[in-house]
């Protein structure tokens, strides 16, 4: 989408580059080409692994700074699981942990200034909802086989209500990975973009920037939570996929 | 809105799905068993200590126990010796008190006879004498000489009477 207005539309932040290469004008990106996405996941997958790695490095009895960061993360998603799938969600332990940690990775490294947020464009946020999505239904089939199809009967409903209530379990399940996807990315695309806007008035006021420029610090703060609380939705969400399919009602 | 342009698509796709993976794949194979390692290897050692401390804990009362049971046992024979000796230094001083007594009772009984001996000795004696004095005091006095044996049972009869009369 060609960007019609000034050099510093808000929505500049949110575009592709090509880093390694320059495009001949009319020319699409490659399948492989390396922009400033592919480069924020990259560094997404080193921070997260030195995370890990390094932090475990001395798996020593009474854990350093580091290394109790590491624990707290696995702690964490472990007690998510247990809390909402319990102990059969064991083996659904590194799916979940890497989701968690890729979104939470990626949210926070898009907040360093110049950087770029993936999980802002829909079509990432949709790859990661999809791959839960067709996991789960999955995961429902080969437990249940054809008795997954229960699933969209409500419970206890009668009879004559079917016809209206499984439409609309259907639709509801098959919008999940849209919800799931959306989720993320309107809450990436809204914080950054509100918080470029805002920092937009810092210059054009002058002296009363500061108002602004205290607004975008507070908003930073915001961005940060949220960064981290969309990570966690869509953690839990799946784990509560997980467990419908494992469950069905 | 950059978002929407699908030209961008397939590379976001791709390098997705190049870190995704490559990030489950370290995480599944790598990096959560070294955590679930270390914690289950604290656990256990916490358990052990745990284990450990519990053992020296009863370990420790056994001792405390078998301790007190032996004071106990070393007060009550202690206690025993004592009353024994006791008991038999109080039967040797009640023996020796009785022994002692006797003793002092036999002593006494012949202390009061010699008394009486030498009382009944001193009384006779004295007599005698009496009768001489007043035999020596009557010629003296009156110029007669009294008979030894009217003498004799004057002063046998006054001295009886005094003895009698509780030696007034």
């Amino acid at each position: 989408m060609a960007e019609g207005g000034g050099a510093h539309s808000p929505l500049e932040q949110f575009e592709i580059k090509s880093l390694l290469t320059t495009l001949e004008p009319g020319e699409t990106m490659g399948l492989v080409t390396f922009t400033n996405s592919s480069l924020m996941m990259v560094a997404t997958l080193v921070l997260i692994t030195a995370f890990l790695i390094l932090g475990m490095r001395r798996g020593a009895l009474v854990p350093g700074r580091m290394q109790s960061l590491a624990e707290l993360s696995y702690e964490f998603i472990a007690g998510l699981i247990s809390d909402t799938v319990g102990s059969e969600g064991r083996r659904y332990f590194p799916i979940v942990f890497t989701l968690f940690m890729f979104i939470l990775f990626g949210n926070l490294l898009g907040m360093i200034p110049y950087s770029f947020t993936f999980t802002s464009h829909i079509i990432v946020t949709f790859a990661l909802a999809l791959i839960v999505f067709i996991g789960v239904t999955i995961l429902a089939f080969v437990k249940h086989g054809m008795h997954f199809f229960s699933f969209f009967v409500p419970p206890g409903a009668p009879v004559a209500m079917w016809p209206l209530l499984i439409p609309i379990e259907v639709i509801s399940y098959l919008s999940r990975p849209i919800s799931l996807s959306v989720r993320l990315f309107a809450n990436m695309l809204a914080g950054h973009t509100l918080l470029k806007v805002i920092a937009g008035f810092i210059g054009l006021l002058g002296v009363f920037g500061v108002l602004p420029f205290a607004l975008v610090v507070a908003l930073t703060g915001l961005e940060i939570l949220i960064a981290f609380l969309q990570a966690y939705v869509f953690a839990i969400l799946t784990c509560l996929y997980i467990n419908d399919a494992l469950h069905l009602h | 809105m950059p978002q929407l342009d699908p030209t961008v698509w397939p590379t976001q796709l791709f390098w997705l799905a190049v870190t995704f993976i490559a990030l489950y794949l370290i995480v599944w194979r790598v990096a959560l068993p070294r955590i679930a390692d270390v914690l289950e290897a604290r656990q256990r050692k916490l358990d052990d200590d745990l284990k450990k401390a519990t053992a020296l804990k009863e370990e420790a009362e056994q001792i405390l126990a078998d301790y007190e049971k032996l004071r106990a046992d070393a007060q009550a024979s202690a206690h025993e010796v004592l009353k024994t000796a006791n008991d038999a230094l109080k039967a040797e001083a009640e023996q020796q008190t009785a022994a002692l007594a006797a003793k002092l009772a036999a002593q006494t009984e012949e202390a009061e006879a010699r008394i009486a001996a030498a009382k009944a000795s001193a009384l006779s004696s004295l007599e005698g004498t009496v009768s001489e004095v007043v035999m020596a005091a009557t010629e003296k006095l009156i110029g007669v000489k009294a008979g030894a044996q009217e003498v004799d049972r004057a002063v046998s009869d006054v001295m009886g009477s005094q003895a009698k009369g509780g030696g007034g």
